[in-house]
């Protein structure tokens, strides 16, 4: 009896810190992830890596100008087309939708948000790509519009629906129409979460490659228009990790470096506004 | 007299003649306007999902009358012959999809069980937000670092100590490349750790507080607490949030394309290069010379979307079976 | 057998509202029963009754917030001023009657702000006129005094019983005929109660009152009416102290002698 229960003291002992070891390795992970990154991304940074154009291959210099410039290109047709699908669908869910049509609308989205990012590379080539004959700047922002979609609807639901419904019912006790009710009370309130939300997509889909490859492609120059291939952040990692280069390698290193910083940021930002407003709302 | 105008939730009440007055009313208030044209931007989002699945499919035709279901089983691809089969991506996607499982699923709910039900709240939520992050790492990052730090680890150090060690098994034969189906499946369970652990952390908070006390009062101690009452309530919701993990790992794309190794074949050894459904695709969509070659790509393209709506759908309803109610008996 | 009290103002003096005949049903279940009542002009009026009883139900059926439950249906009459409410504008008709409800609901917005808010919403009142309109209706609350320094910053910063006051004068302002109050104090301590309950003699000279209420004490104070419900049924109603001294109704005595289950 007393070896059982010393046995049984070992065991717990033993798996206590095993589930623990689990979670701390989970954590070492992305902060090993980060040091190595920022050690080497910050080292090969430099001013003109951000302006100029890609030098050729054994030249040295040279930098990602124009990837930095298309991933804001691009990211601002993503905004311009998705972020209004997404929001306004999101307040039809939240405050207007039926049963039958909320139940289809939050399905596609979940089925949108579903979809392995490199299908929908396929879906955009197939209704902008192919249409036009070539790739463009456009074509790669609506595939990350597309992708935008679902997460901001989600998130525009979520917080709108986290607004108290009294608040709603004071408005309409005062003689105001439902939807100047919402406009005036529920949006307002639910505004920083729902901004916050629309960020945090556009962090997400920044760092996305697959649905560009296809899209809109790459371009070793600057993409005059919307209408031309264009460089983008992403593809530029993925095409000089893959290469032979050093020097190509050691941009690689930098651009991810960019990314993953503004993809953290935005994270650890979002983080912090999201609880301070909790405990405004409950104080 | 059927009274029925507008609800909170927008919709009329059923009230017959009533109704037609208060739609012009409600037109009037604008209320009506305000709901037709939310509307419109939420048909869209169905529309385009209807129109996703349709393009997938109509763009696949060529490819799915020449070779049928036999396509699903085919080993031979061929650009030059043009013959396609799906069969070496298959077999990649499911190997390596496997391999990031066996890593993920024990460090993942492992981790979850801890910081759901033995660390201190605030270091819970600190690590689990640290945990998050790494979810929102982009995957071409994980496919730098898997080419750069993974692949020179799998070749110098874990894949010849497999071999000399392991060397028995038909899996850790054969040369050494670094890139391959292990390595893609090791970069694959750091992607989808933060997945599994933090759904089911949530999942392990949700069971109810008497679960546990209930089996201290027996006498158990926490870790039997834990693993014989706690654990056994939140099955279902944890086989979703793997279910949800396997979903991701398989649509990763960009992270397996860098470090797979990108070579149609089947083998045994897990130390040769593949490819994946996806990266694959990844691979070869802009080289794609001919409708066929193309076409193939997109009904692998549309294969890797059923199976991952599938997934996801199972997923969220294990999740939301057990957050709701617990796994019954 | 409802009795001939019923349906009936006590004094026959204008009625404010007069309901006759009300059903209310959620989807196929029955919670108001052939509710008649006339609510007098100027005068406050109290719904008592254990709760699930039907008094908030038919309270927010006379400004119909009821229809904001989705599968709800009313049969009968309300007549405000003589005119049917079911057949006037929705917006127009709560612009008429005001509500205060049970926890207060202040928006996420200044105390100004909040306070302005149905005026610019139904059209053009601003600036001076405006400010104006604010003080106003925040004096009629009695709030002004204790919060006119704060005027500009949110009203959540405010206690519960100030926001209770807000809520009424942020209904004040768009001059409301009728108030109906849902349990406005119940989440509020002894002190703000008081408040309130002073506020709403004042508020009587130029509007009408309706409070629901669980607290008979409450209803034995301030109103001049009041009515007895139990089981969707209005059982009792009349001026207050014969209520509460010569119940009609062995039911009605049980309950405000505490006998009630």
């Amino acid at each position: 009896m007393q070896y059982r229960n010393a046995r049984r003291k070992l065991v717990n002992v033993l798996m206590l810190s095993a589930t623990g070891i689990c979670a701390l390795v989970t954590v070492a992970i992305l902060i090993a992830i980060l040091a190595y990154l920022a050690w080497n991304g910050w080292h090969y940074l430099t001013w003109t890596f951000l302006t100029q154009l890609p030098a050729p291959v054994g030249q040295a210099g040279g930098g990602m100008g124009n990837a930095v410039v298309g991933t804001g290109k691009l990211l601002l047709i993503a905004a311009l087309t998705g972020i209004p699908v997404g929001l306004i669908g999101g307040v039809y869910l939240a405050e207007f939708g039926g049963k039958a049509v909320g139940f289809a609308v939050r399905y596609a989205a979940d089925l949108l948000n579903g979809v392995p990012s490199i299908v929908m590379g396929i879906f955009i080539y197939t209704v902008v790509v192919l249409p036009m004959g070539h790739f463009s700047t456009l074509a790669g922002g609506l595939a990350l519009g597309v992708m935008l979609i679902p997460i901001v609807v989600r998130s525009t639901e979520d917080f709108m629906r986290a607004v108290p419904s009294t608040l709603l019912e004071g408005a309409l006790a005062l003689g105001v129409s439902r939807w100047k009710g919402v406009a005036t009370v529920i949006l307002p309130a639910a505004a920083r979460g729902v901004a916050t939300g629309i960020l945090l997509s556009l962090a997400r889909v920044a760092g996305e490659t697959a649905p560009l490859l296809f899209t809109s492609f790459n371009n070793q120059y600057w993409s005059q228009g919307w209408m031309q291939p264009i460089a983008s952040l992403p593809m530029m990692i993925y095409l000089y990790a893959i290469s032979p280069y050093k020097n190509w390698q050691q941009e690689a290193w930098a651009a991810g470096f960019i990314l993953l910083a503004l993809v953290l940021l935005v994270n650890i930002g979002a983080h912090i506004i999201l609880s301070r407003r909790q405990s405004v709302q409950r104080g | 007299m059927g009274a029925s105008a507008e609800t909170l939730t927008g919709k009329p009440a059923p009230g017959g003649k009533g109704q037609v007055r208060t739609f012009f009313r409600r037109l009037r208030n604008g209320d009506e306007i305000a709901h037709i044209f939310t509307l419109v931007f939420a048909l869209t989002i169905l529309l385009l999902a209807c129109l996703l699945v349709y393009e997938l499919y109509a763009h696949s035709a060529v490819s799915r009358h020449k070779f049928g279901w036999s396509f699903l089983l085919s080993r031979s691809w061929d650009p030059v012959l043009e013959r396609f089969g799906a069969l070496p991506f298959i077999y990649g996607t499911i190997v390596t999809s496997v391999i990031a499982l066996l890593i993920a699923v024990p460090l993942g709910v492992g981790g979850a069980i801890f910081l759901a039900e033995f660390a201190p709240t605030k270091m819970s939520d600190g690590l689990t937000f640290i945990v998050e992050l790494l979810a929102a790492v982009p995957s071409v990052i994980f496919g730098l670092l898997g080419i750069f730090i993974i692949i020179p680890i799998m070749r110098e150090s874990v894949d010849p100590f497999l071999q000399s060690h392991f060397g028995w098994l038909p899996l850790f034969q054969g040369p050494v490349y670094g890139v391959g189906f292990l390595t893609a499946g090791v970069v694959l369970s750091i992607m989808i750790v933060p997945f599994i652990l933090s759904i089911s952390r949530e999942v392990l908070l949700a069971v109810p507080a008497e679960q546990r006390e209930a089996a201290l009062a027996l006498g158990a101690t926490r870790w039997e607490s834990t693993w014989q009452a706690v654990v056994p309530y939140a099955r279902v919701g944890i086989l979703g949030s793997i279910f949800l993990a396997l979903a991701r790992a398989l649509g990763e794309t960009m992270a397996v394309t860098m470090v797979i190794g990108g070579t149609p074949s089947i083998s045994s050894s897990l130390f040769a290069p593949g490819y994946s459904i996806a990266s694959v695709i990844a691979d070869q969509f802009t080289e794609a010379t001919g409708q066929a070659y193309l076409q193939s790509l997109i009904e692998l393209g549309l294969a890797l979307f059923v199976l991952t709506i599938i997934l996801n759908g199972l997923a969220r309803l294990l999740i939301l079976a057990t957050t709701k109610r617990g796994t019954a008996h | 057998m409802e009795d001939e009290a019923l349906g009936k103002p006590p004094q026959a003096r204008s009625a404010k509202i007069q309901v006759s005949h009300l059903d209310f049903y959620y989807g196929s279940v029955q919670a108001l029963y052939n509710v008649s009542l006339a609510v007098p002009q100027n005068q406050i009026t109290a719904l008592i009754g254990p709760s699930g009883c039907g008094k908030s139900t038919f309270l927010r059926t006379l400004n119909r917030m009821s229809e904001t439950v989705r599968h709800t249906s009313v049969e009968g009459e309300i007549l405000l001023d003589g005119e049917n409410i079911f057949s006037v504008d929705l917006v127009a008709l709560r612009r008429r009657v005001g509500m205060v409800f049970q926890r207060p609901n202040p928006f996420p917005k200044t105390v100004f702000d909040n306070v302005a808010y149905g005026l610019r919403v139904n059209g053009g009142t601003r600036g001076a006129a405006l400010a104006d309109a604010v003080e106003a209706s925040l004096r009629r609350a009695a709030l002004w005094d204790e919060i006119k320094d704060k005027l500009h910053k949110s009203a959540y910063a405010l206690s519960g019983g100030q926001q209770q006051r807000l809520c009424i004068a942020r209904a004040l302002a768009v001059n409301p005929e009728v108030l109906l109050l849902d349990e406005p104090c119940s989440a509020l301590d002894p002190i703000s109660t008081a408040k309130i309950e002073e506020l709403m003699f004042t508020l009587q000279e130029n509007c009408t009152l309706v409070i629901v209420t669980h607290s008979m004490q409450q209803a034995a104070r301030v109103s001049s009416h009041t009515g007895f419900f139990l089981l969707g049924r209005l059982l009792e109603f009349n001026e207050t102290n014969i209520l509460f001294k010569r119940p009609g109704r062995k039911e009605t005595e049980d309950y405000i002698t505490g006998r009630f289950g």
